[in-house]
């Protein structure tokens, strides 16, 4: 019974682990077959940033996905914000702030002007977020339609305000956002507390679970699990140190993606997210306003796709008719491959980033 | 000599990861009888089934089988080569498609082909003779969605009589059923058997086993407890041997004192939207006392679910009438309106509409009542954890953990998990609709235990029950409802099976003797 119930645990683990073994066999497969190059501090560096701007949208679609609906519209709708942000800093901006405040100086004004743009493109992204999701939740119309409409809309935005041209310039500090690195002893630095929260969490946990008289794992279990993931957040950080430091998106999506992991896991929101995807008439019947929640799953991913937009403008350092086009497959793709069900109920952010990472992967030139 | 059984079952031992669900069971059945198999949930008679069938594979388990002399070893495409032998099942959750056509289900997957095309011809002439041969009043060309639960039913078993089936398994057949449904299906059953077709039949009514089996099999905890000749037992005999010790009644006794009234309903109709001028609910009045339990009986389709979802709120704003609560009007709009006046409905179909089956137990027993432990930033997960813990114990829910997938649970531990979850949202008001459906014996007392323990605990109770008995056993008060009419409301000590049931098809002039 108890050889039973090891191998019972390993077959459980191994179904866990599937994706990260997954990816380190493409990993493998790749450095294979270019002499190792894969692997180099600068290409890995590269790997991450290249995965952000997908990454946030796949992290909106998990929720999307788990409430068993789908948003085709996030790869237009990104576009479409980049496309805002860069004819804002390009063409409306600059004169306008100029105008306000005739002694500003060139940094300055450059400032100003992006924050004016990352302001307005979250706000943009809100906007639509709250007007697909209306249609859906409230006038019950399914996601597939409106955000396929929504797809085909904002893609004939995206040529109105480019005009089928390439928006240049945007600022320097816009670009920042998306292809700078932190200096690397603050990198260290956000390493050490990352290690001291992780440490922390798992000491709470345990009193938690005293305090609630729940069944304890050994100390030294608990130590060393929080010990791994302590190693994982240094090595990466060293990794990446070795090169330029984190860049500033990758840390921007961690953030993110810790954001909405605590929002799916730990609030009353995440819960009812869960539940309506596995059986939304028994959700409906426990008494929960389901069309309410559908409809914020849908402004948090319209959300999400400002800051794509935002990242996407500041990482190509224009707005282009190109702009994310065809995101929502890979989007979409990286849930389904980091396990979320198209059916609904299930699926984790941590996986769909997972999936991201391996939708990214081969794409690294 | 050993002709004379279609099967033995011999040694059959089957082990799952941690549990073994057979262990050692052996018996035999004789050709052309109806064979009756019964134990609580759990005991084992899905899993038997399954490997009679062919879902389990030969070498998936120990044991041996034997049809007709001959030794069953059932390895690839083991599901078809039982049918080919003629060993049919008819499951509890039908297997058919719902959009496809009497005639289509019937033939799935074996359409008669005439130059590579289906024909339909033959497929419907066929279907035809099948439904008469077996006298089964359905509709040939019908969607099966448009067919009740009932004639589903005799679609499926038309379905695997049509296979040239040999030995024909029913597993729990008239869970779903109406009184006249059941009737019919017991007629079938018995022409079945004139045409030499051996049944093995499964239920939790036992009352069914004395109408029609020949011989009964009981299981317990994974091992036959014994196979006795049906005219040599009775019910009582049947449950000691079920549950292993001897059950003197079949419902607990309870102390409850009804009190001051609580919910008053007055002049309730429900307008059906799918048809004109039709109502689902016609002028329904009656009112609740506190730890009163006031039982409903009626046919399916009397309208006495729906007038409990109207209650919960499931119509919005096609109801009228008025509802009062604590004697003030109420407007009762979406299930959230009757939760926050502290109602609680246990619906008719608890994976339908009371779980989140692919969700953990706990989550599902918090699911109402995260308000308890969470603010607007994060839920104590802990003090959920420690809540729940106390309701399943409370109602001693057999699972391995909080953290196991609601799904794997048998049936009445299921639904313990739908009672628990408004039980801990502490209501006023809880509506029971058909609470001990497919549930066993053993499971159905201590259901009963509980709701006779919320009553002494001022909780008001209404109770649906699809069981006389069990509406006779349990209510203080039976209201009797029919074609969406409230036609009567007996007290406990005036009610009678036959007034009841009277009642309950419309006849008015029931004289009272």
């Amino acid at each position: 019974m108890k050889s039973f119930n090891i191998i019972d645990k390993i077959k459980i683990n191994i179904k866990t682990y599937t994706l990260i073994i997954a990816l380190l066999i493409i990993w493998l497969l790749f450095a294979f077959l270019t002499d190792w190059i894969f692997f180099s501090p600068r290409n890995l560096s590269n790997l991450f940033r290249q995965m952000t701007i997908v990454s946030f949208l796949s992290i909106g679609m998990t929720l999307v996905i788990i409430t068993g609906n789908i948003d085709l519209s996030v790869g237009s709708l990104t576009g479409l914000i980049s496309a805002m942000a860069a004819y804002l800093q390009a063409y409306t901006l600059a004169p306008l702030i100029s105008g306000l405040f005739p002694n500003i100086s060139i940094v300055a004004l450059g400032i100003l002007s992006t924050i004016i743009t990352i302001i307005v493109c979250l706000l943009a992204g809100l906007l639509i977020g709250i007007y697909q999701g209306y249609i859906i939740a409230y006038l019950r119309v399914p996601a597939f339609i409106v955000t396929l409409g929504g797809m085909l809309v904002f893609r004939g935005g995206v040529l109105g305000i480019t005009q089928g041209r390439t928006v240049v310039p945007v600022e320097n500090s816009l670009r920042w956002i998306a292809q700078g690195y932190l200096p690397k002893n603050l990198g260290m630095l956000v390493a050490v507390i990352a290690v001291i929260v992780i440490f922390l969490m798992s000491l709470q946990n345990r009193k938690k679970k005293i305090q609630y008289g729940f069944e304890l794992k050994p100390l030294a279990y608990d130590l060393l699990t929080a010990s791994v993931y302590s190693a994982l957040v240094f090595g990466s950080i060293l990794i990446v140190n070795d090169y330029r430091g984190i860049q500033n998106p990758v840390i921007i999506m961690i953030v993110i993606a810790i954001m909405i992991t605590y929002l799916s896991n730990n609030t009353r929101f995440g819960r009812y997210v869960y539940a309506l995807g596995g059986n939304i008439e028994a959700t409906k019947l426990s008494g929960i306003n389901v069309q309410s929640i559908i409809f914020k799953v849908f402004i948090l991913m319209g959300l999400l796709c400002g800051v794509a937009g935002i990242v996407l403008t500041g990482y190509v350092a224009a707005g282009t008719i190109g702009g994310g086009m065809n995101y929502e497959l890979s989007a979409i793709a990286g849930c389904v491959i980091g396990g979320v069900s198209l059916m609904g109920g299930k699926g984790t952010i941590i996986g769909a980033l997972i999936g991201a990472l391996i939708m990214a992967s081969p794409r690294m030139e | 000599m050993k002709d004379e059984f279609i099967l033995r079952i011999e040694n059959i031992t089957k082990d799952f990861p941690g549990i073994r669900a057979l262990s050692d069971v052996s018996f035999k059945i004789k050709k052309g009888d109806i064979h009756g198999l019964c134990g609580e949930n759990g005991a084992g008679k899905s899993t038997l089934v399954k490997i009679l069938a062919g879902v389990y594979p030969y070498n998936t388990y120990e044991g041996k089988i034997y049809f007709n002399d001959e030794e069953l070893k059932f390895t690839h495409f083991s599901i078809q080569q039982a049918i080919k032998k003629g060993i049919a099942v008819v499951y509890q959750e039908l297997a058919l498609v719902p959009q496809m056509t009497v005639g289509e289900n019937i033939f799935l997957g074996r359409e008669p082909e005439e130059k590579g095309a289906i024909s339909w011809n033959r497929l419907y002439s066929d279907t035809k003779d099948i439904l008469k041969r077996y006298k089964l009043n359905i509709p040939i060309f019908a969607k099966l969605s448009t067919l009740s639960v009932g004639k589903q039913q005799m679609v499926e078993i038309a379905k695997a009589v049509s296979q040239e089936v040999k030995v024909l398994i029913l597993d729990e057949p008239t869970s779903a059923l109406t009184e006249a449904e059941i009737n019919s299906l017991m007629e079938i059953l018995k022409h079945l058997k004139d045409n030499g077709v051996t049944c093995i039949y499964i239920s939790h009514k036992l009352e069914e086993f004395f109408r029609i089996t020949d011989n009964i099999t009981v299981l317990r905890d994974g091992q036959v407890v014994n196979t006795v000749k049906t005219t040599d037992t009775s019910v009582e005999k049947v449950i000691t041997m079920m549950v292993g010790r001897e059950m003197k009644e079949r419902f607990p006794a309870g102390n409850r004192k009804p009190g001051e009234k609580i919910l008053e309903v007055k002049g309730l109709s429900v307008d059906d939207p799918s048809a004109q001028g039709k109502t689902k609910i016609k002028d329904v009045s009656f009112d609740l006392k506190k730890g009163e339990i006031l039982g409903i009986a009626g046919l399916m389709g009397s309208g006495r679910s729906e007038l409990v979802t109207a209650i919960f709120g499931e119509y919005g704003k096609q109801i009228t009438g008025e509802i009062f609560l604590e004697g003030k009007a109420v407007k009762i709009r979406s299930a959230r309106d009757a939760v926050n006046y502290g109602i609680s409905l246990v619906p008719e179909d608890r994976k339908k509409m009371g779980l989140v089956l692919m969700q953990a137990v706990y989550e599902n027993i918090s699911l109402p009542n995260i308000g308890k432990f969470s603010n607007a930033l994060r839920i104590d997960k802990y003090r959920e954890l420690k809540a729940c813990q106390k309701y399943a114990d409370d109602l001693t829910i057999k699972t391995p953990s909080l953290f196991t997938i609601t799904e794997s649970l048998s049936g009445g531990n299921q639904q313990k998990v739908v009672i628990a979850k408004w039980l801990m949202s502490s209501p006023k008001i809880l509506i029971l609709d058909d609470p001990t459906r497919g549930i066993d014996v053993g499971t159905k007392y201590e259901i009963y235990k509980l709701i006779n323990k919320l009553a002494e605990n001022g909780i008001a109770i209404i109770m649906i029950s699809s069981e006389l008995e069990e509406v006779l056993g349990m209510s203080d008060r039976i209201m009797i409802m029919h074609e969406g009419k409230c036609t009567r409301i007996l007290d406990r000590k005036d009610a009678t099976q036959e007034k009841i049931m009277a009642f309950a098809s419309g006849i008015n002039n029931y004289s009272e003797v």
